[in-house]
């Protein structure tokens, strides 16, 4: 498998969407196909038919990131058991607002797979020393940053300067992405009036629900590191189709109402 | 993978014989869904995980023995059965595991 291993490693290093495909029972045990989003393949299953069939369920796990074992009865009567998994580049992280919570936000996402970007338009908070290892760290106005980036499904935003002049603006410029989750940091009040502004300035309410605000779920979080927790926590689940705001979903979005810790709202 | 990625480049980097375990297959309360990967080299190191630990001890002699052989393997581990020292998932979930060697 030495050459199609080097191909995936390739891939995954050129964050190239791909899926890969192995005999785990059958005549060909250990064979490999690899199969990219336009449908061009590379390897064998040992079997013409097989590496069809394989490559056309390979395009449908792709997109969702999914992996399954699946048994083929082939023409001939064989049977084979494959494994296909899928390789996607990593979701990305875009952190505005460099305060103190962002730097185990940034930490912590990374831990999670996730390639973090850090804005801020004032220099002496988006600092390599504060985030030394972030993927980006990028001094700048959010809302003229944001409209450079690409933000799509795999995109993630999490606003935490709390100051309207910053948010407004980059929240407009969110909102009119497809990014995957958009969450602000605020109280139930703060919260309330952004969306008021938001409303005045065109946004209708299906819009400006997409905005997860008080942020995170509630798991009591004070500190900063734990408030990262309660966000990643509220980003994982509604990634997962369990958004704390439905009822039903077993979780409760963050009250944003405890008594604030040091310098950070509760969340 | 992605996560386990730098460590098997290295490895591979010093010469190391490696092998990768996957679940291709999970039912029940597994510990880790299907996808987790385990990679084991001749001389004894591991990265990632394919369960909470329960079967990560097989796992490893099995791998050694794959690297060995160079032959694949796709081993079940059901619910851990004491009275037959059988190894196995205390959680009551069912995993199949394929270990290959990476050449």
């Amino acid at each position: 498998m030495s050459a199609t291993f080097q191909e995936l490693r390739d891939a995954i290093n050129q964050e190239i969407p791909v899926a890969l495909a192995t005999v785990v029972a059958g005549e060909q045990v250990g064979a490999k196909l690899l199969v990219y989003e336009d449908g061009r393949r590379s390897g064998s299953l040992g079997n013409p038919e097989l590496d069809a069939r394989v490559a056309a369920d390979a395009l449908e796990l792709l997109p969702r990131g999914e992996a399954q074992t699946r048994t083929y009865t082939l023409d001939d009567a064989t049977t084979a058991d494959v494994y296909i998994e899928s390789h996607r580049p990593p979701r990305r992280m875009i952190i505005v607002g460099a305060v103190h919570t962002a730097i185990p936000l940034e930490k912590f996402a990374r831990e999670l797979g996730y390639y973090t970007i850090v804005v801020d338009a004032r220099e002496f908070f988006a600092t390599r020393e504060r985030f030394p290892d972030a993927g980006e760290l990028i001094v700048g106005w959010p809302d003229e940053v944001l409209s450079q980036l690409p933000l799509g499904p795999e995109t993630d935003i999490v606003l935490l300067s709390h100051d309207p002049k910053f948010e407004d603006p980059a929240l407009e410029v969110a909102l009119r992405s497809r990014a995957g989750y958009i969450g602000a940091m605020g109280s139930k009040k703060t919260s309330a009036e952004r969306n008021e502004r938001l409303r005045a300035a065109g946004f209708t309410d299906e819009q400006i629900a997409r905005i997860h605000g008080p942020i995170g779920i509630n798991i009591g979080a004070r500190t900063p590191g734990e408030i990262a927790v309660s966000i990643l926590a509220e980003i994982i689940a509604v990634r997962r189709g369990r958004d704390p705001r439905q009822p039903g979903s077993g979780l409760a979005p963050a009250k944003a109402d405890a008594a604030p810790a040091a310098g950070e709202s509760g969340t | 993978m992605r996560d386990i990625l730098p460590e098997i480049e290295k490895w591979q980097q010093e010469g190391e014989e490696i092998a990768l375990a996957t679940v291709v297959r999970a039912s029940g309360s597994a510990p880790r869904p299907v996808g987790a990967k385990l990679a084991v080299t001749a001389s004894g190191r591991m990265a990632g995980s394919v369960s909470g630990g329960c079967v990560e001890g097989a796992v490893f002699e099995t791998a050694r023995e794959v690297i060995k052989s160079g032959r694949p393997q796709l081993v079940h581990y059901g619910i851990s059965d004491e009275m037959a020292w059988d190894v196995g998932l205390s959680c009551g979930g069912q995993i199949d595991v394929f270990i290959e060697k990476l050449v």
